[in-house]
């Protein structure tokens, strides 16, 4: 699939946001006054930015509020919600800590697990594609789930959390890698069984209905990226997981925390970039290409 | 309302036969000219001059060779486009409505004035039926040329899709899947029409016959018997030369 920097930033950078709402939500850290409204100003920042960045790849996003009709059925529909109803309880709570120095307590857990939500959601868009094998298995929701509570517990100044949650967001990643290799193969899908042709022989794509590219093909049949898929996972795991644990392990202060963020954003912006590219949409085969 | 009907009252749609289509292309410019001037939004085209051109299609034809462990390889065309599905994937991812399942005939269509543009009904449909025109932002696919097909204005043959109209082989059918003694209907129960990739349980309506068998180079060779060379070892000249080349 088609890596579009919009989507990418914005499935990070939510998904970071809502992290750290879950955190703010529970209490962890638990903050007042102007503390509170530099926390929750990051928090909104990413997640906020990030919503309005998914903007930037739609065709009318004029029509965007149209996108909050069909809740029953979309997974985009119901993260719209969902993002929305989280910003307003969050905001909520927010406020009563920043200025009236209040915790509604159970409102910031209700917060927290609507932010949860909203990332599962966000998820499911890309989970649910049966015609993406590689995005169509369990590990995509746990993915986006453990990376946003990890990376969340990391801006939140949450040492520990953060430490053990971005060590498992790593391995949700690792095995999603694995699995996610086999995933066209294991779904079947191939030439002959996209044209139905394979019965009397080998099929081959001899020639494609034009002599250029088309939406299709550049939306879904990303292919250049794959080259460097090994370096850059070696990489983003190394930035993601491996220098920020180690940093915060060997002194948790300001300027490590902060080395250790920076890094971890970009890891992670990493991965999702492989996220993409890497994916194969079945109907690359139609034109002879994975 | 992107619920899907749990039935609609008739399942119209094409029978698209391999063994027929010659790769022409006609209904593709058939298609893009009728559905460029009418329905919704034109289909534009990028560069349609330069060294890049890109357009919107809602109907392409590929072609795929067939090589049987016997024999001479097989060329097959391949025209797709929108199987208008009964459990269609990209309605039900769509956010805003626009894309729906007409419960009256079945036909799959995007209601371009609620379209944002998300792209998501493209990714989730598994043929490729489904292109986001880049001038105008909204999701452009085959509408079973709703606006022929009940056209009073049109003669009387001409209320078929474009792409049927136009078939100068005679590879296209359109009908009404929902009833058994239709053209379509029956098609598919004589020719052993099929499914594109069943396994993503879209069951889509349209149908495609696959190729007859051919004849095999066996049977062609009738006089073959009577040409067989008379003598094996030949001599003279014709030997030494047989000979001689051997040796180079
Ligand atoms: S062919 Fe594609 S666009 Fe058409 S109904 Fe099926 S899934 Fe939807
Ligand atoms: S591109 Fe338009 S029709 Fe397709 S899912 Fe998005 S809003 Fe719906
Ligand atoms: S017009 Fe008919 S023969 Fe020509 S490509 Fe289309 S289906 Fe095939």
């Amino acid at each position: 699939m088609h890596p579009a920097p919009s989507i990418i930033f914005f499935t990070v950078a939510s998904g970071l946001g809502f992290g750290m709402m879950f955190w703010l939500g529970i209490g962890a850290p638990t903050v007042i006054g102007f503390n509170a409204f530099l926390f929750y100003l990051v928090a909104y920042a990413l997640a906020v930015g990030g919503l309005i960045s998914s903007t930037f790849h739609l065709g009318n996003p004029q029509r965007a509020l149209k996108a909050f009709t069909q809740w029953k059925t979309s997974w985009l529909s119901r993260e719209g919600w969902l993002s929305v109803v989280t910003l307003s309880v969050i905001g909520l709570y927010a406020i009563a800590e920043i200025f009236f120095y209040t915790r509604l307590i159970p409102l910031g857990f209700l917060g927290a697990v609507l932010a949860l939500a909203s990332v599962f959601a966000t998820s499911m868009i890309y989970g649910q594609l049966k015609t993406v094998p590689r995005w169509n298995q369990w590990t995509t929701p746990v993915v986006f789930l453990a990376m946003s509570l990890g990376g969340g517990a990391l801006l939140a100044g949450q040492i520990l959390p953060a430490i053990v949650l971005i060590v498992m967001a790593a391995i949700a990643v690792i095995l999603a890698w694995i699995t996610g290799d086999k995933a066209f193969d294991r779904a079947g899908h191939t030439l002959s069984s996209a044209t139905g042709l394979g019965t009397d022989g080998a099929v081959r794509a001899f020639e494609p209905p034009h002599t250029g590219t088309n939406y299709l093909m550049k939306e879904m049949v990303h292919v250049i990226g794959r080259k460097h898929a090994t370096k850059l996972r070696v990489i983003g795991m190394i930035l993601f997981a491996l220098l920020p644990v180690v940093l915060l392990l060997l002194s948790a202060n300001h300027v490590t925390g902060a080395i250790a963020a920076v890094s971890h954003i970009a890891g992670a912006l990493t991965i999702r970039w492989l996220f993409f590219a890497e994916a194969e949409h079945v109907v690359g085969l139609y034109y002879g290409k994975r | 309302m992107t619920q899907l009907p749990t039935s609609t009252e008739k399942k119209l749609g094409l029978v698209i036969d391999l063994d027929t289509c010659v790769g022409c292309h006609a209904c593709v410019v058939s298609c893009k000219g009728w559905n460029t001037e009418n329905y919704g939004a034109p289909l534009s085209d990028q560069d349609a001059y330069g060294s890049a051109p890109v357009g919107t299609f809602l109907n392409r034809v590929h072609s795929y060779e067939i090589q049987p462990d016997q024999g001479p390889a097989q060329l097959i065309h391949f025209p797709k486009s929108c199987l208008h599905c009964e459990d269609a994937p990209c309605v039900t991812v769509c956010p805003t409505g626009a894309s729906y399942k007409r419960v009256e005939d079945g036909i799959v269509l995007v209601n371009e004035s609620d379209c944002i543009g998300c792209g998501l009904c493209a990714w989730a449909c598994p043929y490729g039926a489904r292109e986001l025109d880049q001038a105008e932002g909204v999701m452009k696919k085959c509408t079973l040329c709703v606006d022929r097909i009940y056209n009073e204005n049109l003669p009387e043959e001409d209320r078929q899709p474009a792409c049927v109209r136009t078939c100068p082989a005679g590879a296209r059918h359109f009908g009404d899947f929902s009833d058994p003694d239709s053209n379509v209907s029956k098609l598919t129960a004589e020719r052993g029409g099929m499914d594109l990739m069943p396994d993503q349980g879209t069951k889509p309506v349209n149908k495609y016959l696959p190729p007859r068998p051919k004849d095999t180079w066996e049977d062609i060779d009738i006089l073959a018997p009577l040409l067989e060379p008379v003598a094996e070892n030949a001599g003279g000249l014709l030997g030494w030369l047989d000979k001689t080349l051997e040796k180079l």
